[in-house]
């Protein structure tokens, strides 16, 4: 069997009070996109940056390329292509000298260069900004850049931290069709993100909340385990029917998902009768239909099945 | 200005030098109403919220806020709105009751309505038990409520929301949105900004902003039956995508 990429086994950090990230496991396959999804707070950051050398582990052990990332810091470094959170460019420089910096940073012969920017631009769509200053470019542009100056020096591995938290959904859809193109030229790719519906997007997630992993696996195979049936009620001001509907015997949860709401209830319990109680509350014409379960009627059926266990 | 009308702008436009971030929009505001406020990044809707904040004063064109000139009575429009961004500006260091008593003398509140409304606030949110604890070690979803709270300690009738459910789970941005709902029944005015396409839907009128102009308004329906989408964020991609 192949070693996996990236591999994290029962690993956990606090800072004082407040444990970041508890007894966390997930391998990363050579070639995968594999993406950690959660809210603020997950421990997707601490995860990340403990991968990235940055900051130690209190317990556990934490591989990049079987390298153990206690012992070997700079072998890490000079493999894998870290993205932060936070914009960490030089926003007096301009996009060509901000792609040169990081070149030398990361000790890129310097013939090579050319033909290095040369290819990153080419998913960038990055050169006719090329002597813009950084600071003066939009927000998916300065994503873009960033990206490019993290592959440089070719690595081995990307490690991208909420790179699309902010942008709007255009420049995110541009952005994941650039890290579809990398993985098709083999880079493996670990990204995290709060969206959730970017999950669909990769090979395989792990669904993160507050310091532990949910569920991990094959996007689609975790709807699948979704146990109850979800149906998708569409009609005119629902929202303000929640409270009414959640109350209905039957109902496990209702949640709304633009301006329709998504009902949970048991599969045992037959459809025309769920109708006959929502026909009791509204009094108007309604639709209700069963729907796939998505990533986010995972998320919510997940925490709210932990909140039950625990009271 | 008519009585039901919140927020007024009328051909109002920002350049930055040769750059012009808002480009003549002009739109209007019911009260009660929550209207959605979109557009990609870049697109002006950051430089257009500040002017009717009363913090960046508008090239030309006019608009009132809650009946106030935003050129001439920028600090009665400071009294008159509530704010609230996805950086929650709480200070983080300072207990969860010291944020609320702190907000509280920055609106001009007296001590006993600062002692009143620190009382009603923590038990609203069920935050009694934190009252002592530090901001920086409230979950998530609570710091973004309480953060809400600060912004309407001073009952403001219109409320500006710039994408403040960025990176919050999805059950509490779903709570968040049933607050915001209550919220409006009460009359008052809701003016948000999002980059989550669903939360567009719960608006009950939307703007859609590029480079600087507003190139669609309407129910979300409306612009989902002109468009012939089934989703906002399908609209929204074919809008925002145009040269």
């Amino acid at each position: 069997m192949m070693l996996p990429i990236i591999s994290v086994k029962n690993f956990s950090k606090s800072f004082g009070n407040i444990k970041a990230v508890a007894d966390l496991n997930l391998d990363v396959e050579k070639g995968e996109l594999f993406g950690l999804i959660g809210p603020d707070g997950a421990g997707k950051t601490t995860t990340i940056r403990t991968l990235v050398t940055l900051i130690p582990p209190d317990s556990g052990q934490l591989f990049v390329n079987n390298l153990d990332v206690s012992k070997h810091l700079r072998e890490i470094r000079s493999i894998t292509g870290y993205m932060p959170q936070r914009f960490s460019l030089y926003p007096d420089l301009s996009v060509n000298q901000n792609l040169n910096f990081f070149a030398n940073l990361f000790e890129v012969p310097k013939k090579e260069i050319p033909e290095r920017k040369k290819r990153l631009f080419q998913f960038s769509n990055l050169e006719p900004f090329s002597k813009r200053l950084a600071g003066r470019l939009s927000g998916g542009m300065k994503q873009k850049l960033a990206l490019s100056c993290t592959l440089i020096h070719n690595p081995l591995v990307l490690i991208l931290d909420e790179p699309t938290t902010g942008v709007d959904p255009v420049s995110r859809n541009e952005f994941w069709i650039i890290l579809k193109e990398l993985k098709s030229e083999g880079v493996t790719i670990l990204v995290s993100t709060p969206y959730m519906d970017e999950a669909l997007k990769c090979d395989r997630i792990a669904i993160m909340h507050e310091g532990s992993i949910l569920a991990q696996g094959k996007p689609d195979a975790l709807t699948g385990r979704i146990e109850n049936n979800i149906y998708k009620l569409t009609g005119i001001d629902l929202i303000n029917h929640i409270d009414s509907i959640a109350k209905m015997p039957d109902i496990i949860s209702v949640q709304s998902f633009g301006n329709s709401l998504h009902l949970t209830f048991p599969k045992n319990i037959p459809v025309e009768k769920i109708i006959e109680d929502i026909k009791q509350i509204l009094k108007q014409n309604f639709i209700l239909k069963q729907t796939e379960p998505s990533i986010e009627d995972l998320f919510i059926a997940l925490v709210e099945g932990k909140n039950h266990n625990g009271k | 200005m008519e009585n039901d009308i919140a927020v007024k702008v009328s051909k109002l436009s920002r350049h930055f030098g040769s750059f012009v971030a808002v480009d003549e929009i002009s739109f209007e505001v019911k009260k009660g109403e929550i209207f959605g406020f979109l557009g990609a990044n870049g697109a002006g809707k950051t430089t257009a919220i500040k002017m009717l904040c009363g913090l960046l004063k508008p090239t030309s064109g006019e608009a009132y806020v809650a009946g106030f000139n935003i050129k001439t009575e920028s600090s009665n429009i400071k009294k008159h709105t509530g704010y609230m961004s996805q950086k929650f500006s709480l200070y983080e260091d300072l207990k969860v009751k010291e944020n609320i008593e702190f907000y509280g003398g920055i609106y001009g509140l007296s001590r006993k309505e600062i002692l009143n409304k620190t009382k009603l606030l923590l038990s609203e949110l069920h935050l009694e038990n934190m009252q002592n604890s530090l901001t920086k070690t409230l979950p998530m979803g609570w710091k973004q409520r309480l953060a809400l709270s600060t912004a309407l300690l001073h009952d403001p009738p219109v409320i500006f929301l710039d994408e403040p459910t960025g990176g919050v789970d999805p059950v509490s941005r779903r709570n968040f949105w049933r607050i915001i709902y209550k919220i409006a029944n009460l009359g008052k005015t809701i003016f948000v900004t999002t980059h989550y396409m669903d939360e567009a839907e719960y608006c009950k009128r939307l703007s859609i902003m590029h480079k600087g102009k507003i190139i669609e308004i309407g129910t979300p329906a409306d612009l989902k039956s002109k468009y012939n989408k089934s989703s906002i964020q399908d609209v929204f991609v074919e809008l925002a995508d145009r040269d």
